[in-house]
């Protein structure tokens, strides 16, 4: 009797201790607790492809991810994979060494991604990627496909049209623009969505340059065309208009347009699925301007340095870079995934795909969000004082550029 | 060593007041120091980098943009706390007046009056959000129905309203607590007093001003103190209604909202420096007990002990 207890025990303490070895369990941190249900999927196909491997993937509020996400890494409690924010917000967490450095060796199918997106998700210091680029977000016009046929509109070609034909909406008696500013980062979207194509790539390519600044005249000027088609076709009393309720306008089929990221068109689908949706990119002043889109990277997915199991974590990571992940990420989250080679099923992923390959970054988030004040900061609230007529566009200009001095050296002289 | 020998009531006094000291020391006192602490450092996200002295306090006080954002939301802040001493305690005062002298329906307006102060603040921000609204709010749909058109106004997009608004909007909210309080100091006004007074004067102001609002100075103690605590920590109201930038253009800004964006950054925005963010706490800290003080000692002084 006495035996066969002593060998049970034994039995147990070896499975105990043979255990951790055997199944490898990984944390997986996010924040989109709305798309749980996806992630189970994804991580099912996973654990079925790698036995031996568990993930359990755990959610936390979006606003205040960063500050749950890096205390628990400083704590030395972090995930074993997460998911990390990009540009700036990266670098907050993997300045401090938080996260696993990756390259083509470690996560091979890197070397098949977009240079802007591992750009997204890489420290300008050291050039070294921390995470795999998920999926690329588009600012650009959304419309209501049936108020558009109704009212005999097609997509403008100039700003002209544009113009044409938001008073064709307004005569009409519908909104033309759903769009309210009270909420301060929809005027950095409402100014990148809509005047993107104004701006053009050759100002872009200027300011990354350092030979133009934001006082340039193709700045300025998009930012006094934005206002102007704003005070007109905006609703009533647009300034003091927030977020949610410019959606609703939009979602219940009051407003014919609304401008805002590509993110919003699975988010309209499920307040209103009747809704016919079509996207375009806002014109340029002539029909033969490049129509650019503002393009950015979400986040990408991202290994704990000091994480227990970090060669189960490498494992999930290329699971999650892989072309087959890429496919189901797009069809069940309605995303722009950013692994080459996934199609779209979805036509209006389709075309916003297609939109995508004439672009330019979505500028403060891309470039300007290193520092303070950043250029979101700037450009949010010197937007709100343009559209309650208390500034000009070239008192932004300034602002923008004495502003972004403090910490952006090609713009201190 | 006959004083170190525990009697039974030297241990049984020992045993009550550990625990609390303890509990204040790890909650309260630890968390101050700590943060006190922080404020002297460089922060790389949430990893301490190297001492830096006064530096971060030198930051928010005298570098741009830091300085002018602090001036901007310390101004609003001494303006919240003005317009709510008025619109707050003022009315508050007034309120409990009229509930003490048993005017009319005195006993419905007792509940009526305290009742939004039992709501929470979310609910209230939320609905004044509602009510504001610039396309269906009831405030302009009221307006535009008595053909004051031109009154109906995008009030939370504005500079020149957004403040008040919701400044209107907690004075709603917090109107009965004043009130609640002056009312139990007026109720404590012996009946020998007020009989006298009344031998003398008709006059109602005469009672306020000589008789009511000296005797109900200890309430008025109270009840300053706690706007002044409470318009300097300002956050839930302007979080919700106004959003974490004190949208728009920084015009509802105030010292908690400040802090919180530097302190843990804004994700549609700016980053996060934890250093500036613990120094303007420390700062905020530092304004609030020692101006909370002062006050208090003063507005003690001029009690009247009945």
């Amino acid at each position: 009797m006495k035996t066969k207890l002593i060998r049970i025990g034994a039995a147990l303490c070896a499975v105990l201790v043979a255990a951790p070895a055997l199944a490898q369990d990984l944390t997986f941190w996010s924040w989109r607790q709305e798309d749980r249900a996806a992630y189970e999927t994804f991580i099912d196909t996973f654990e079925a492809a790698n036995p031996g491997i568990t993930v359990k993937f755990e959610t936390f509020e979006a606003a205040n991810y960063n500050t749950i996400l890096s205390t628990a890494l400083a704590g030395g409690t972090g995930p074993d994979v997460m998911m990390v924010r990009a540009y700036g917000g990266l670098e907050n967490v993997a300045a401090a060494g938080y996260l696993e450095p990756l390259s083509t060796e470690t996560v091979p199918a890197l070397a098949e991604f977009a240079e802007p997106a591992l750009a997204a998700e890489s420290m300008r210091s050291d050039g070294v990627v921390y995470a795999v680029p998920f999926a690329s977000q588009t600012q650009l016009v959304i419309y209501n496909k049936a108020i558009f046929d109704a009212n005999g509109l097609a997509e403008p070609q100039t700003w002209d049209e544009l113009v044409a034909a938001s008073q064709t909406l307004k005569d009409a008696g519908v909104i033309p623009f759903a769009n309210g500013t009270a909420t301060a980062w929809q005027n950095e979207t409402v100014t990148f969505g809509l005047g993107s194509s104004l701006m053009g790539k050759a100002f872009y390519d200027e300011l990354m340059a350092g030979t133009a600044d934001f006082t340039d005249p193709r700045f300025t000027g998009a930012l006094g065309e934005v206002a102007a088609v704003a005070a007109e076709y905006f609703p009533d009393g647009f300034i003091g208009l927030d977020y949610p309720s410019a959606q609703q306008l939009f979602a219940s089929g009051m407003a014919g347009m609304f401008i805002g990221g590509s993110y919003e068109v699975a988010n309209f689908k499920a307040q209103n699925p009747d809704i016919e949706l079509g996207v375009f990119a806002a014109p340029g002043k002539t029909a033969e301007d490049d129509k650019l889109v503002g393009l950015y990277f979400d986040g990408g997915y991202a290994a704990n340095a000091a994480g227990a199991n970090k060669e189960a974590s490498i494992k999930f990571l290329n699971y999650l870079a892989s072309q087959e992940f890429g496919q189901a990420f797009a069809n069940t989250l309605s995303n722009i995934s950013t692994i080459p080679g996934v199609t779209f099923d979805n036509p209006l992923l389709a075309e916003v795909n297609e939109l995508n390959q004439s672009s330019i970054p979505y500028l403060m988030l891309a470039h300007f969000r290193y520092g303070e004040p950043s250029g979101s900061v700037l450009i949010q609230g010197e937007m709100q004082k343009l559209f309650a007529g208390e500034t000009t566009p070239e008192a932004i200009g300034e602002a923008l550029t004495t502003g972004l001095a403090a910490w952006y050296e090609p713009f201190q002289k | 060593m006959p004083h170190l020998r525990m009697t039974g009531r030297g241990l049984w006094i020992t045993v009550l007041i550990v625990p609390p000291l303890a509990f204040v020391a790890l909650f309260i006192v630890y968390p101050i120091i700590s943060a006190f602490a922080y404020a002297f450092f460089d922060w790389q996200g949430l990893r301490r980098g190297d001492f830096v002295g006064l530096e971060n306090f030198h930051t928010v006080l005298f570098v741009e943009p830091y300085r002018s954002w602090t001036i901007n939301a310390f101004t609003h802040n001494v303006i919240v706390f003005f317009a709510l001493m008025v619109l707050q305690n003022g009315l508050g005062f007034l309120l409990a007046y009229a509930l003490w002298r048993e005017l009319p329906g005195a006993r419905f307006h007792r509940i009526a009056v305290f009742l939004p102060v039992v709501l929470s603040t979310i609910i209230v921000a939320y609905l004044f959000k509602l009510f504001l609204h610039p396309l269906f709010g009831v405030v302009n749909i009221s307006l535009r129905g008595i053909g004051l058109d031109w009154l109906a106004q995008p009030w939370l997009g504005q500079g020149s309203t957004a403040l008040w608004a919701l400044i209107a909007a907690q004075a709603w909210h917090m109107v009965g607590f004043p009130t609640l309080v002056f009312l139990a100091g007026m109720q404590r006004i012996p009946g020998e007093i007020l009989d006298a007074a009344r031998m003398e004067t008709e006059s109602e102001w005469v009672k306020i001003s000589k008789i009511v609002w000296p005797l109900v100075a200890p309430s008025a103690t109270i009840v300053f103190t706690l706007l002044f605590v409470g318009a300097f920590n300002w956050f839930e109201l302007p979080y919700i209604m106004a959003g974490l930038d004190g949208s728009p253009y920084g015009s509802t800004d105030v010292l908690g909202l400040y802090f919180y964006r530097t302190a843990f950054g804004n994700v549609s925005a700016g980053q996060q420096d934890f250093g500036l963010g613990s120094a303007l706490a420390v700062l905020i800290f530092i304004f609030i007990a020692a101006f909370a003080t002062v006050m208090t000692l003063r507005l003690r002084a001029r009690e009247i002990q009945v």
